[in-house]
């Protein structure tokens, strides 16, 4: 794997780093904002496997950050950690905050919100996986496998909670239809490429992004029909595009908590 | 330093046997499928190993343990640990020694067969039982998760099947 630095052409190097920052950044972003669940879960099995999830997924993050390192982009902890927020290329919606307050202090989480929001990214990051299995670049395709088979246990998770709270009382049918609207405001830049769109596809590295939101929507119609809803619309143009470095003030108080400990000794080992 | 090659490497994985799991010390990483591959070269060994899900905070343990145990050999110098991620670690790496030594310790090993729609099966450690219930897929490690027996009243660990299949 180390060999491949040397051979890669200087536009497939530089979309491949782009496309890795941000399946990267989402992953990283995503759970962070799982982490910050931690304890305040609705019960303590659920603690148990949502913090789990989010275990595997900073892993599948710290890979992503790994194959970065292997390219030459830097040293894995430090692109984690140290970049700002302008550099990031996560989507808007791994970086909203959980719902109002702070966890340390008196988090007003909102549970829906977060079953909504990770039942949809898993679905997302799943066929962005998928296709990633065909990627052109071997070390990409060999990571998504193992990616893959952790995924399968996440989707299952929670699709379960959606599905259970969508058929439970009419206030958690409310709850949860008001967390589908707020979760798909941001849904317009989760299959988007961004500026990089044409170098990305052009080489093969993962599906061109229609025809990923075409296999997202795919996948959700028979959950959403047995539950007599329709499948909710992607919006065409996001608002701000997080994978072109557009942010918002959540994503800089996310980075600042998180990288607070590495920053104050950067070259201690872990 | 006139080890043939093959004793050589037979030697390496004989001391690999004493890398316990570092919470399971019932089974090595050898039993768990997570050895891959060791070369010899001289007194420098590579030893290849496998992680079992990416996010496993024990990885850097075993990594240590295992460079601790093969540079006890005589003719080891260098000792150099690699995590690969092809091919990838599945369930149906752990050996029969490494049921044995699971259920030993009271977790259940991943199951032989998956049913067509994907969900598995798996009996009790303890009594063998065949009743049981699943409390959490998700357990207290990545690799883990959580059931209960209905014959023995015992709650137990198993240990969670992947499979490239997924």
């Amino acid at each position: 794997m180390s060999s491949t630095e040397n051979v890669l052409s200087p536009e497939y190097k530089e979309a491949v780093t782009n496309l890795l920052f941000q399946l990267a950044d989402d992953d990283f972003l995503i759970s962070y904002r799982g982490s910050e669940w931690l304890g305040l879960a609705p019960h303590i099995e659920e603690d148990v496997a949502s913090s789990s999830i989010s275990q595997d997924t900073m892993g599948h993050a710290a890979m992503y950050y790994t194959l970065l390192e292997e390219v030459g982009a830097g040293k894995a902890d430090d692109l984690a950690h140290l970049r700002p927020a302008q550099e990031r290329k996560n989507s808007i919606l791994a970086e909203r905050v959980n719902g109002e307050g702070y966890y340390m202090e008196t988090p007003q989480y909102d549970w829906a919100y977060a079953v909504v929001r990770n039942f949809f990214y898993s679905q997302a990051k799943k066929v962005k996986v998928d296709s990633l299995r065909q990627s052109s670049y071997q070390p990409l395709a060999e990571t998504a496998v193992k990616v893959n088979m952790e995924l399968y246990y996440h989707l299952l998770h929670w699709k379960t909670w959606f599905v259970q709270l969508l058929s439970s009382t009419d206030e958690a049918k409310q709850k949860m239809n008001d967390a589908i609207d707020l979760v798909m405001k941001d849904f317009g830049d989760v299959f988007s490429y961004g500026n990089d769109k044409a170098a990305i596809e052009s080489n093969n590295l993962i599906a061109s992004e229609e025809e990923l939101k075409d296999r997202w929507k795919a996948n959700m119609a028979p959950i959403f029909e047995s539950l007599g809803l329709a499948v909710p619309a992607i919006p065409e143009a996001p608002a701000k595009n997080g994978r072109n470095g557009e942010h918002t003030e959540d994503l800089t108080t996310a980075l600042s908590t998180l990288s607070e400990v590495y920053r104050l000794d950067p070259v201690a080992a872990w | 330093m006139n080890t043939s090659i093959e004793s050589a490497n037979k030697q390496v994985y004989e001391a690999l046997t004493n890398v316990k799991d570092p919470e399971i010390d019932t089974v090595s990483v050898i039993d768990l499928g997570m050895v891959e591959e060791v070369i010899t070269e001289g007194s420098r060994v590579k030893v290849v190993l496998l992680p079992t899900f990416l996010g496993c905070p024990a990885l850097e343990i075993i990594k240590k343990n295992t460079v601790n145990a093969v540079k006890e050999l005589s003719f080891v110098d260098e000792v150099e640990v690699e995590f690969v991620f092809h091919p990838p670690w599945t369930s149906d790496r752990i050996t029969d020694e490494g049921h044995k030594g699971l259920r030993a310790f009271g977790i259940a090993p991943p199951p032989e067969h998956f049913e067509e729609d994907g969900s598995w099966h798996v009996d009790c450690p303890y009594c063998g039982s065949t009743y049981v219930t699943m409390e959490n897929i998700f357990g207290p490690t990545a690799c883990r998760s959580i059931l209960y027996c209905k014959s023995c009243k015992n709650p137990f660990e198993a240990m969670k099947p992947v499979s490239t299949m997924m």
